[in-house]
């Protein structure tokens, strides 16, 4: 009676076995794509915005120019968060940028309301400022080996504390030039974007391109993927890390000077805390914090999911603000969980 | 490997000295001592300490009160770093603890009661605690680096701890609470006394039981340690459990003090000033070898610097500007590579241990330098 029984069951285990194996392997394969998590955050985004079509369709939600604010309101965090991308590939973490951020727009503030400098030399300075300061923090992470994140935490308290060096109140810019300059718009046929939206695209389209097509972009992509390997390949490991920082400093001070024409007013206390915004874009955009692993077009992703959850939480009206953190902190977690289940498939 | 290595009675003074500026506690002590004299020439009778009220009044004194919260959240801390990893969150847990603590004693009648008091810091702390076995999980079970496992909390806990306190600063009058953090008992701020309970109590569990070894054996190497039979995922989960509970009670201590929970500001980047601290006290960040002693020295050098601006007359904002100074500092000299070009064999050998900690031969620091050596070759 067992023996007869045996052969079905087990041809019936064993059907289930493969079964199971072509579907973990299906799995497998799924996890393994690197543009997995890109996938997932699009669709994340897609189906938030249709949640919030039909949710808020009477209120406005479904104009162009809702979506549009997205990139206006966000400009200056997606241009952050493409230098993060740049420093996270590299498997490395920058805590600076929002102290960056913030002494940006304190110096412009400063330079263009207390010196009277034109806003045109302004610009070059601030940015020279912010890759320079970028590159001072690859240079000690990278020669006297000092793990990056206590680095730039020490850049966080510089820049911040410079801010309040430079002045401890406010300083609001009135002149004419960067009002201007902020309120000039770019018509669309169906909405408008301003000159910061139109900014960070660009930025946004250089570093896919750097990151792609470039030797440099492999090279960030080869360090960040094993950084051993990439030295004895013969790459010049401590020339890129050290550009990599410099490229994060700099769309940092890029970052504040859009931030300062998004608010026209320099404030010590500006962007607290944005470093965090940035990195959370980074990996909810599917970038590996491990590094080697992610595509810049996922940090777009993961900088408008924020941003729609910022419109949604004011189209709501109800919700406080405090919503966004916590819905930030829970798709962080969901996505490093995400990341998790990734390395690890690819471990075994 | 951190027990201080006692001076050998030489009958030469040089040697003997020598003993004493290779003591890890030597660096960090002299700092401190520094700072404190500095403060001499500009505030006359800085060390003197008035009894007042039945209470002693001084700058010391201040120094110890106001630094207690961030001497608790550092002690945490380098438990965690000592196994290799890091904590963001404690800022966050800080925050929801005073939070939910002082919402439960403003939601009740008499909040004079002591059992009501009790049971609203039970809650807190138990919060805390959840919030540490949150991180432990997420670090040692399902591997994920600490940064970004603890960056969780820290990002949504703030949001969490304004969701309590209904965005509001939530404040309370309740004479037993605020005994914790503001309140004095035989003549000393009461916080000192819980300060150096819980000091003593890790002292005593990490260097008179085989804790420590464990802790510093699992940062040393995880996977090596559990192979020889350490229940590594446990200690983890453990280290993380106690930086939290260390971080909820500096969290009721804070709220305490001043009689309010404010979600947004409360415990703001304490987390920097405890890795500081932790940095300060010769505890490498790679994990492996710490220095509860060291870390109190640590947090105290900070918070006397904190002081000593104010007192000085420097305008306070530049705050800031200093205490990157001094992680830049502290950094430099801890970095075996910063030691051999500025300072040449003669310290870059492991055997001068400028900065704390590094005292010679300690594996970390030998696994550093034999780390460093091929690349330097091929680079």
């Amino acid at each position: 009676m067992s023996t007869t029984a045996q052969p079905p069951q087990t041809q019936n285990s064993g059907k289930t076995a493969t079964g199971a194996a072509s579907a973990a392997s299906k799995a497998a394969r799924l996890l393994a794509d690197r543009r997995l998590p890109v996938v997932v955050t699009a669709t994340l985004f897609v189906v938030m915005y249709l949640v919030g079509l039909g949710r808020y369709q009477n209120f406005g939600f479904a104009e162009p120019q809702v979506f549009l604010n997205l990139f206006i309101d966000n400009g200056y965090l997606l241009v952050a968060a493409v230098g993060a991308t740049f420093v996270i590939l590299s498997g490395g973490i920058d805590l600076s940028v929002g102290s960056v951020i913030g002494f940006t727009t304190m110096l412009t503030a400063w330079l263009v309301e207390k010196q009277g400098l034109p806003v045109i030399v302004v610009i070059p300075i601030a940015l020279g400022v912010g890759a320079f300061g970028g590159f001072l923090m690859g240079y000690v992470i990278h020669n006297f080996e000092i793990q990056p994140f206590i680095v730039t935490l020490a850049g966080l308290f510089l820049f911040r504390g410079l801010c309040l060096v430079i002045s401890k109140e406010s300083i609001a810019i009135t002149d004419s030039s960067v009002s201007s300059m902020a309120q000039a718009q770019a018509q669309l046929g169906v909405g408008f974007l301003s000159v910061g939206a139109i900014i960070a695209l660009v930025v946004l389209a250089v570093a896919f391109y750097v990151l792609h097509y470039t030797r440099f972009g492999r090279r960030v992509y080869a360090i960040g993927g094993n950084e051993h390997s990439a030295m004895l390949m013969g790459l010049p490991q401590g020339g890129t890390k050290i550009a990599v920082y410099t490229v994060s400093g700099f769309c940092s001070a890029l970052a504040g000077l859009l931030f300062t024409l998004y608010i026209q007013s320099g404030d010590p206390l500006h962007a607290t805390g944005m470093e965090l915004d940035a990195i959370a874009a980074v990996v909810i955009g599917g970038t590996l914090l491990t590094g080697g692993s992610g595509y810049v077009v996922g940090t777009l992703f993961g900088v408008l999911v924020l941003g729609l959850i910022k419109s949604i939480i004011q189209f709501e009206g109800t919700l406080s603000s405090w919503w966004t953190k916590i819905a930030t902190g829970v798709l962080l977690c969901a996505f490093i969980l995400i990341q998790r289940a990734m390395t690890a498939r690819k471990k075994t | 490997m951190t027990t201080p290595p006692t001076p050998t009675p030489t009958p030469t003074p040089a040697p003997r000295w020598r003993a004493l500026t290779q003591h890890h506690l030597f660096w960090p002590v002299a700092v401190l001592v520094v700072l404190l004299l500095i403060n001499v020439p500009f505030t006359p009778g800085f060390f003197s300490i008035k009894m007042t009220d039945g209470h002693l009044y001084g700058s010391l004194v201040s120094i110890v009160l106001f630094g207690s919260p961030l001497i608790l959240v550092a002690v945490g801390m380098t438990l965690v770093i000592a196994t290799g990893g890091i904590d963001l969150s404690v800022g966050a847990v800080v925050a929801i603890t005073g939070a939910l603590t002082c919402s439960y004693i403003s939601d009740q009648a008499d909040q004079d009661s002591l059992a009501g008091v009790f049971l609203a810091m039970g809650i807190g702390l138990v919060a805390a605690v959840v919030c540490g076995l949150w991180n432990g999980f997420l670090v040692a079970r399902m591997g994920i680096q600490p940064i970004i496992a603890t960056l969780i909390i820290m990002v949504a806990g703030r949001g969490v701890a304004q969701l309590i306190t209904d965005g509001q600063i939530i404040t309370i009058n309740s004479e037993p609470y605020k005994l914790i953090g503001g309140g004095y008992w035989l003549t000393l701020p009461f916080s000192i006394f819980v300060v150096a309970a819980v000091v003593a109590i890790t002292v005593a569990l990490t260097r008179r039981t085989a804790l420590g070894l464990l802790v510093e054996s699992v940062g040393g190497n995880a996977e090596a340690s559990r192979l020889v039979g350490i229940r590594s995922t446990r200690i983890k989960i453990m280290v993380y459990v106690f930086c939290a509970l260390c971080a909820g009670i500096a969290g009721l201590m804070i709220s305490s003090n001043t009689s309010a929970a404010d979600g947004n500001n409360a415990g703001l980047w304490i987390e920097l000033d405890a890795i500081l601290a932790v940095v300060i006290g010769g505890t490498s960040l790679l994990g492996g070898r710490f220095s509860i002693g060291g870390t109190v020295v640590g947090a105290l050098v900070i918070q006397t610097l904190t002081t000593t601006i104010y007192t000085i007359g420097v305008p306070t904002q530049t705050n800031l500007v200093f205490k990157a100074a001094v992680v830049i500092v502290v950094c430099l000299l801890q970095s075996p590579k910063f030691r051999t070009k500025v300072f040449g064999g003669r310290f870059g050998s492991g055997s001068g241990a400028k900065g704390g900690g590094a005292s010679a031969g300690t594996p970390a620091d030998t696994a550093q330098s034999t780390a460093a050596a091929p690349k330097m070759e091929v680079s």
